[in-house]
């Protein structure tokens, strides 16, 4: 509970947030950039689950405890794929979005 | 009396085949021939123990041969209407099997000489274990479906075997009519076989051949175009054996059929598998006889006849010694079907029938004999051709010696063994139906002079220059000439009427000296004028048959059978059928398919673009989904 601020502020600012992640998800060129953009949106979740944890529920802690749990899951994913794109820079040369695109029809 | 080891007889020669066909190319020829003789060796000297077994020892009850069964059910239908397998002992079966295992041993005796150096030596004698065990199998079965498995396989290892020269166009194709056209008659056998089992309910011979039965007595419940069913189901039968046993107009495969090795034409297509077809109608002989009195058996008897007499016109006009003695064979097995058609049931009255089994005895002999001496000449001169014989006496005294023996016996001169068959076949058409017994006494003598044109053409006549010296053949092949030599000669004596009758009560024949002393001297002016016209190099035979003049030419061209079957099959069915059915399907039936798969494809293609491959084209979609279902669902979902 933050005094002043209701919790409709705090989900304008993890809505936009979220959105952020998906229009950078979308737009970015490079690899490295749409990993940031994906974890923009798993933080904008994981501010969600706190702050309906502490504003509607203050008396249990289930929301933290998932939010620590997003975080873990959220590392181990981003070494994965930070694993498949060094590994895709080694065999193409390249971190483009461009280049990856062979994987169709 | 126990017959359960009579199923060896036929498992012998499958194993065989399995044997030497499995490790085709692993046994050496030398080895693979000893095989086939000794696993024959041993059914045949089955089929005698059991032959020995039934008429001489536990066969009779009362002076009436019994008939013992002894199957398993292999195919359940209903409670009553089921498929058995089994073996079948009665007299007609153990002739049958003495028959088939006398010249199936001595055809594959004679094959260890014959086929010596060829490519498929091994293969060739796998076949002949098949065929040995399919014909076998269709003499021991017990019920019309058992029959009609064995049949079927008859006829495949007779397509195999015609086909042995697989390299020969000729042979392919002949192989492949004789297929077809049997096959094409089988139908008919089948769909006999489907009405005999839905009106009377069995298939098993001893059922529907019991005079007392309900299938023989309740012939006239159901009919149909003016017929008994069951008398449709006999003629439909009868088609099938038309059919295997070259009976106008199914004929037309046998000729050519002599385009397989010597061995399995006198094998196949002289001793056992064509009389099948007589065997057929004899094994359902009280139904052929009680149904309807006896219409179907009369139409069995006009056809025997039609064949015997057409058969032997034209085996007098052939060049090719192998056609004439197919024509002959032909001709020989109208006459069978012409006996059992004229015969009766009871005693002495089944004349016919015994005098047809008892034919097909000695004819099986004869006639196995006939092809493997012209066998023997053919190895030694190279040639089917009269043109290219002539003289080969001097070269081959036992070939002559038991091709004239052969000659004599089914020419019907006493005391060889086809003038007894022949005789008894003449009294019951004499005591039948005269119009027969006329056709039956000219063919008689037609049949002397064509076989003695081919003998004085093979064995006189002209002194012809050979380029290799003709020796006579080894012993592999002479020994089983000489052994059905011995069997022409003596084959006449066993009294037949004793063992096998219509009524399996046996009874006394007697010589009917009017009618042989007919039947010999026509016999005799047919061996006469054949001594005028072929014994020395003349052109008496040429003339004559100018004389004869568009008769002659119809007859050499076979009364034009097969060019009407080609006409019948290319111009009309292939043409105005099949051409617009294959139209039909090609252009309506296909092309509804096509379209579909067609339009499926032009679609794919055509909507492929959107899976570009980049994953935020994907992203997009997905996200705009989301937001257009969250917009429904939020502002339009009331």
């Amino acid at each position: 509970m933050i005094a002043g601020i209701s919790i409709y502020e705090i989900l304008t600012l993890t809505s936009i947030l979220f959105f952020i992640g998906i229009y950078g998800f979308i737009t970015r060129k490079n690899l490295i950039s749409m990993l940031i953009s994906i974890e923009l949106i798993l933080n904008a979740s994981v501010v969600n689950f706190v702050v309906i944890n502490k504003y509607l529920y203050p008396d249990i802690l289930q929301g933290v405890f998932f939010s620590i749990f997003i975080i873990a899951v959220a590392a181990a994913e981003t070494a994965l794929a930070i694993s498949i794109i060094i590994n895709l820079y080694r065999q193409i040369g390249s971190v483009e979005v461009k280049d990856t695109e062979t994987m169709k029809y | 009396m126990n017959i359960s080891y009579t199923i060896l007889i036929p498992l012998i020669p499958l194993a065989v085949f399995l044997l030497l066909g499995i490790f085709n190319q692993k046994i050496k020829p030398s080895i693979s021939g000893y095989i086939g003789v000794l696993g024959l060796l041993a059914s045949t000297i089955l089929s005698f123990y059991t032959a020995y077994q039934y008429f001489f020892i536990n066969g009779k009850v009362d002076g009436i041969y019994q008939t013992f069964v002894e199957k398993t059910v292999w195919m359940n239908f209903t409670e009553t209407l089921h498929i058995d397998m089994g073996v079948l002992i009665d007299p007609i079966s153990i002739m049958m099997l003495i028959v088939v295992s006398i010249v199936s041993l001595m055809v594959h005796i004679y094959s260890r000489g014959y086929m010596k150096g060829d490519g498929g030596y091994t293969k060739f004698f796998a076949f002949l274990g098949l065929f040995s065990f399919s014909m076998f199998g269709l003499v021991l079965a017990t019920n019309l479906f058992q029959i009609y498995i064995f049949w079927e396989l008859v006829g495949v290892s007779s397509y195999l075997l015609i086909g042995y020269y697989y390299t020969k166009p000729s042979a392919v194709a002949a192989a492949k009519k004789a297929f077809i056209v049997t096959r094409f008659a089988d139908l008919g056998f089948l769909v006999g076989i489907l009405i005999m089992g839905y009106y009377t309910g069995t298939f098993d011979f001893e059922t529907l051949n019991n005079p007392e039965g309900i299938a023989i007595l309740s012939w006239a419940s159901t009919s149909f175009m003016g017929l008994s069913v069951i008398t449709w189901a006999l003629l439909l039968i009868f088609i099938g054996g038309a059919g295997k046993s070259a009976m106008l107009p199914f004929h037309i495969w046998l000729p050519d059929a002599m385009e397989g090795p010597t061995p399995v034409s006198a094998l196949i297509h002289a001793a056992t598998m064509v009389v099948a077809g007589v065997y057929l109608v004899a094994r359902l002989f009280p139904m052929y006889y009680f149904v309807e009195d006896g219409f179907a058996l009369n139409i069995v008897a006009f056809v025997g006849a039609t064949s015997s007499l057409f058969a032997a016109i034209i085996a007098i006009t052939q060049t090719d010694i192998k056609r004439v003695l197919a024509f002959s064979t032909m001709s020989q097995i109208g006459y069978m079907m012409l006996a059992l058609g004229v015969s009766g049931y009871e005693g002495h009255n089944g004349v016919g029938y015994m005098a047809s089994m008892f034919h097909l005895f000695t004819h099986a002999m004869f006639k196995a004999l006939l092809f493997l001496a012209a066998g023997s000449v053919i190895h030694a001169v190279h040639s089917n051709y009269l043109k290219d014989m002539g003289g080969l006496r001097k070269y081959m005294p036992i070939t002559n010696i038991t091709f004239l023996i052969a000659a004599l016996a089914i020419a019907g001169v006493p005391p060889f063994a086809g003038f007894w068959s022949k005789d008894e076949i003449l009294v019951a058409a004499f005591e039948h139906n005269k119009l027969i017994y006329y056709i039956g006494v000219f063919v008689a003598g037609l049949t002397a002079f064509y076989m003695f044109r081919i003998y004085f053409g093979i064995f006189w006549g002209k002194d012809t220059q050979y380029e290799h010296k003709p020796k006579e053949s080894p012993l592999s092949m002479t020994f089983p000439l000489l052994v059905l030599a011995l069997l022409s000669i003596v084959g006449g004596f066993i009294p037949f009427s004793e063992f096998v009758t219509a009524d399996k009560a046996g009874f006394e024949a007697h010589l009917n000296y009017p009618l042989a002393a007919i039947a010999v001297s026509v016999g005799l002016i047919g061996i006469i004028l054949a001594w005028i016209f072929y014994k020395k190099e003349n052109n008496l035979a040429d003339k004559f048959a100018n004389g004869f003049g568009i008769l002659y030419k119809w007859a050499y061209h076979k009364f034009y059978f097969d060019e009407l079957y080609l006409f019948v099959t290319k111009k009309i069915l292939f043409k105005r059928v099949s051409a617009p059915i294959a139209w039909f399907d090609r252009n309506v039936v296909d092309a509804t398919m096509n379209l579909i798969g067609n339009s499926t494809v032009t679609t794919s293609k055509k909507i492929k673009g959107t899976q570009s491959g980049k994953v935020q084209d994907y992203a997009f979609a997905f996200i705009a989904g989301v937001v257009i279902i969250a917009i429904v669902f939020i502002y339009l979902w009331k």
